[in-house]
């Protein structure tokens, strides 16, 4: 199925998003979000953006403070989960203006949001930029 | 406005939200949210409270529960934010509740309601959040309750409906197949869907159906190879571009796709060169998009029937992977060396070098990879050199995940092309030495099998040889403390068997080791058990072989040990023992006869044996047997009460008479070959390791692994023997490849050596090659030199024509290299991966703030050259968007009416995009001034929370 969660966590190790497309209990993500984030940040920049673990990759990005991190399958293309993260920034940056992690923060559902219009069951459904944002621009519209 | 139309929030969430991102550690993070939980629990239960303040409280307790804390108090009220009318509400309520709960949780059924009303809504935005909430929340049995509406969903005018319909689709196919069977050919049609993004989304459960059953889809490769061509031409709407590449995403998910489509197929694979070819053409490689699509073509390249042209291709753009100096390159490069060595074995060579360079890298990600490409290409004349290797990294690393993968990675390629029995033995040594216990049992028992099989050719002393120096090794590695369990058991096993064969090493000798794991193991009852049963073996082949034994006293206390364990394993084990060595060796010899575990045991499952027995008895008077099948009355014996009926409807003496016949049968078995298991009359099934052996005149003493060998008999072993050979389907092309690529090689492999060599030279000039890496590089890939040279010397006179033509392509290729290395490939990277230094010069020094003013009431072209790179690309996007679309209505009456207008959607964000969409830095200082006025300063204990993301 592609793409097994997405994580958004600062440098001190502090989930800032999290979305998962398989069901793990609290006890489940709260380990996972420890071993990965801890494998991740012990790397330095010139290393490779994907780290193994278990029966997942993780393909991550960093952006100032904030690392973008994506568990997917084993036969997944790395390099274009880590575009499609890029992806990502961009069309918050697009939204938000600049944004930084604290938009993330008092955003969180906007965030989610976009999320929802760009991945469904682990798979990445609309990479337009105009498609991700109208129904969210609406929405803020029509309320 | 846009984007800020969000700072409705209270003061009570910027606190929080400030609070939480200021906290320096986890205990203080979780010291805020326990605080918070308490907060809302006292909140949330409050009567009429408005809307937007429970909209509030459900996102604190999103909070709450990503920071990894318990919300569960609240799951009701986000159920209810579901009915609201409110779509900013509404949606806000779906999201929290796809969050918290999984498809099985009790809640769901409340919610079930409220999204089939919700999917018929006149609003399409509602019918989006109800179908985002449909593919994340409904389970196999609520399918049938909104799958009807789901599918006259796929015919909505809105495209974002019929995009998120088809996608609920793909759920329900993924949560149960047969329940959209019938609703397949859906996917198909919607293939042909106008607009792009219905379109790419489609492709993802195509994909899936696709893996499952290539055949039926046959008829779309076509389709998809016309639908990729016009993407690659840039015909899909400009939004889709990213990069510059149009619709990547999409591109990606159609290559593989076809490469699926076209795994073995040549006629299906033909239809696809063309595109595919146009896509290495065009493909811009500096940017990271661009290689991932390069990528994608290799791993299609590679899956379908091979082209040549198009392997070249891929081997170009492999050793430009290998050759950068971004380490997420090489490792995509590696994984590609790994795919297209299986069709084309001779590219490894010339990427020898780089690939040991991998190996060496501290970067553990890239070594497991490049282990991997090794795994792949072992072959008999490489195997010591690779499986040594990854020997010495298994026992370097702690993640036990892959030290089992790559134990049983060594396990699988020794048994395959081991040089020599004594190399094996000593790789399985150290395999289970390090890793015992991470490997699979099997393993273990297909070991056992091995040295006692021997290698499946008629070679009596090379089998006697290979038991010898497993014996002498083990004798050796169990001075080592604290072996693992499995490898002990192999140890106990093979000491058993052959311990005492080739006559080196006195029975005593032996006894006394097995008695010393027994002892140094105590607390693990199967090794003690292997221990028993090797002792029984080493006695009866002493005691068959004439000889007198003496059970030594350390056996002794053993087995009084053993005879009183608590576990009837052990305890009939030492039994047996006992009986064992009682008997003269003729009896002896029958039940245990020497090496013939692999010897096949003919059951005697009548029990003919006994038929004198039976017949003695039934002649003293005793009643026949009946078979359990047969008996009234009989059959539920555990269940009293239909005892107690048939013993009232029947006579009271037939039950005894039943009875009777299980223990005697049972008891009478020993008689016939011994006594032995009179001591311990316990039914047969309950012991299926090994206890037969005194009750079966011709043994296996390995049940196990011999239930397994059916298994393994698939599973070619090929010792000894060099067996690499390309896949007969495609070895055609491998030959002509082969003389196409082995060209430049044709004076010989040192040539091509040579020449591989100066261009890595070349590239680093000053870097020297170690004579120890040359050294390694020549273990690792001198086999396929060799070959080669054969290959190639084949060809040298009739292709010299050819040579010609392909020598002047190289150095223009290899220019090619060069010259894309000239432009900066790192660029794009370094210009948005923005890394902490670049970041920390802009903002720290210069308050974000001041910089900020300056721009108040600029022009958007100001805006543009703010934002750089992103700007740019994004005013094309927006231009193309206007001139693409046919038409456009009204935009309100257009979104918040859709059953009025239906215009297509592109149309909606016309009026609406100059003022809410794009960075906006007059927006950016509001929201900071706002910021700043609640009370978030970049207080200087997280000044990062500021920081743009983009830079």
């Amino acid at each position: 199925m592609g793409i097994r969660f997405i994580l958004m966590v600062n440098k001190q190790g502090q989930t800032r998003l999290a979305q998962y497309y398989e069901w793990l209990t609290l006890e489940e993500r709260r380990a996972l979000e420890g071993e990965i984030v801890r494998k991740c940040l012990a790397r330095n920049e010139q290393q490779c953006s994907f780290v193994e673990h278990r029966n997942y990759k993780i393909v991550y990005r960093r952006y100032a403070s904030l690392f973008f991190l994506v568990g997917v399958d084993n036969d997944e293309n790395e390099l274009a989960i880590l575009e499609f993260i890029h992806l990502l920034v961009e069309t918050m940056d697009r939204h938000f203006g600049n944004v930084c992690e604290l938009d993330i923060m008092f955003h969180l559902e906007k965030a989610h949001f976009m999320l929802e219009e760009m991945v469904m069951n682990g798979s990445i459904v609309e990479t337009s930029k105009a498609n991700i944002l109208t129904p969210i621009q609406l929405m803020d519209k029509s309320s | 406005m846009g984007s800020q139309g969000g700072f409705y929030q209270s003061k009570e969430f910027l606190d929080l939200v400030k609070s939480i991102g200021e906290a320096r550690s986890k205990a203080e993070e979780d010291r805020i949210v326990l605080n918070e939980i308490e907060t809302l629990k006292r909140r949330i239960s409050e009567p009429d409270i408005p809307k937007r303040k429970m909209k509030e409280y459900i996102i604190r307790l999103v909070y709450v529960e990503m920071l990894g804390h318990d919300a569960s108090f609240g799951y009701i009220h986000a159920v209810k934010m579901t009915h609201d009318d409110s779509l900013l509400v509404k949606r806000t309520g779906y999201l929290a509740v796809t969050l918290f709960l999984n498809e099985d949780h009790d809640l769901i059924i409340l919610i079930v309601n409220t999204i089939q009303k919700d999917l018929k809504s006149d609003n399409f935005l509602v019918v989006c959040a109800a179908l985002n909430a449909v593919s994340k929340l409904i389970n196999e049995e609520t399918i049938p309750a909104v799958l009807p509406q789901v599918v006259e969903l796929l015919a909505h005018p809105k495209e974002a409906v019929r995009k998120k319909a088809i996608m609920a689709l793909h759920r329900f196919y993924q949560k149960s197949p047969s329940s959209v069977s019938h609703l397949v050919s859906n996917f198909r049609k919607r293939l042909c869907d106008n607009d792009p993004g219905v379109m790419g989304a489609t492709l993802c459960p195509l994909f899936d159906l696709i893996t499952r059953d290539v055949n039926s889809y046959k008829d779309l490769v076509i389709s998809f190879v016309s639908i990729l061509k016009q993407v690659v031409e840039r015909r899909v709407p400009k939004a889709y571009d990213y990069h510059q590449m149009p619709a990547p995403f999409i591109q990606i998910k159609l290559l593989k796709i076809l490469a699926l489509l076209g795994s073995g197929d040549k006629q299906s694979s033909a239809k696809m060169y063309t595109v595919v070819g146009d896509i290495f053409r065009k493909c811009d490689s500096s940017s990271n998009i661009g290689n991932a699509i390069l990528y994608e073509c290799i791993c299609c390249v590679s899956s379908i029937y091979p082209n040549p042209k198009l392997l070249e291709s891929a081997a170009d753009v492999i050793s430009r992977f290998l050759k950068s100096d971004s380490h997420n390159l090489k490792y995509m490069g590696v994984d590609a060396l790994g795919r297209l060595i299986k069709i084309s074995p001779e590219i490894a060579e010339q990427h020898q070098l780089a690939v040991i360079d991998c190996l060496e890298d501290p970067d553990d990600t890239l070594k497991r990879k490049t282990f991997e490409l090794l795994y792949k290409m072992t072959k008999s004349t490489n195997v010591e050199v690779i499986v040594d290797r990854m020997i010495d990294y298994m026992i370097s690393i702690n993640d036990n995940h892959y030290k089992t993968e790559i134990a049983s990675r060594c396990v699988e390629l020794a048994e395959q092309f081991a040089p020599s029995n004594r190399w094996f033995i000593q790789t399985m040594n150290k395999v289970f030495e390090h890793a015992g216990d991470l490997v699979n049992i099997k393993v273990a028992h297909n070991l056992m099998r091995l040295i006692a099989e021997g290698f499946g050719e008629d070679d009596d002393t090379a089998d006697s040889q290979l038991r010898s120096s497993a014996v002498e090794s083990y004798l050796c590695i169990l001075g080592e403390p604290k072996l693992p369990s499995v490898f002990l058991q192999v140890i106990c096993w093979v000491l058993g068997e052959y311990g005492t064969t080739d006559g080196k090493f006195s029975a005593s000798y032996i006894i006394g080791k097995l008695c010393d794991v027994a002892e140094a193991y105590s607390n693990d009852e199967t090794v003690k058990a292997y221990a028993v049963t090797a002792l029984m073996k080493i006695h009866t082949f002493e005691i068959a072989a004439g000889r007198k034994v003496d059970m030594l006293p350390e056996c002794q206390s053993l087995m009084e040990e053993l005879l009183a364990s608590h576990s009837t394993d052990l305890q009939q084990r030492a039994y047996e023992l006992q009986a064992v060595i009682g008997l003269d060796a003729h009896a002896v010899a029958c039940i245990m006869p020497s090496d013939a575990s692999c010897e096949d045991i003919e059951v005697d499952k009548g029990l003919s044996f006994l038929n004198g027995y039976i017949q003695e008895s039934i002649e003293k008077g005793a009643q026949p047997y009946i078979p359990e099948s047969e008996r009234s009355g009989m059959l539920n014996i555990s269940n009293f009460r239909s005892q107690d009926h048939h013993e009232a409807s029947s006579h009271g003496l037939r039950f005894e008479a039943y009875e009777l016949p299980k223990p005697i049968v049972q008891s009478k078995i020993p008689p016939a070959s011994l006594a032995s298991t009179e001591l311990v009359p316990v039914p047969e099934k309950m012991y299926p390791r090994e206890s037969y052996q005194t009750t079966v005149p011709s043994v296996s003493s390995d049940a196990g692994p011999s239930e397994l060998k059916l298994r393994l008999d698939g599973v070619q072993m090929k010792w000894g023997r060099p067996t690499f050979s390309p896949a007969t389907s495609t070895s055609n092309s491998t030959i002509s490849q082969k003389t196409v690529n082995g060209i430049t090689q044709v004076d010989g492999a040192s040539t091509a050596n040579s020449r591989t060599r100066e261009t890595y030279d070349s590239r680093k000039p000053q870097v020297e090659i170690s004579p120890e890496k040359k050294k390694l590089a020549a273990s690792l890939f001198g086999g396929s030199s060799k070959t080669e040279k054969r290959a190639a010397t084949g060809h040298k006179i009739s292709k010299s024509s050819s040579h010609m033509v392909e020598k002047s392509h190289v150095p223009k290729s290899s220019m090619e290299v060069a010259s894309e290395k000239t432009p900066p490939v790192q660029q794009p990277l370094d210009l948005l991966d923005l890394g902490e230094p670049t970041v920390t010069s802009t903002v720290p020094s210069v308050d974000p703030f001041k910089q900020l003013e300056g721009l108040v009431d600029t022009t958007q072209v100001a805006s543009a050259v703010n934002h750089g790179l992103t700007a740019a690309a994004k005013s094309p996007d927006i231009m193309a968007l206007y001139s693409e679309t046919p038409a456009d209505g009204d935009l309100l009456s257009g979104v918040l009416n859709p059953s009025m207008t239906n215009m297509p959607g592109g149309t909606t964000t016309r009026q609406s995009m100059p003022r809410s969409k794009g960075p906006n830095p007059k927006d950016s200082l509001e929201k900071d001034a706002l910021v700043r006025q609640m009370g978030v300063t970049p207080a200087s204990q997280n000044p990062n929370l500021f920081k743009d993301l983009l830079g």
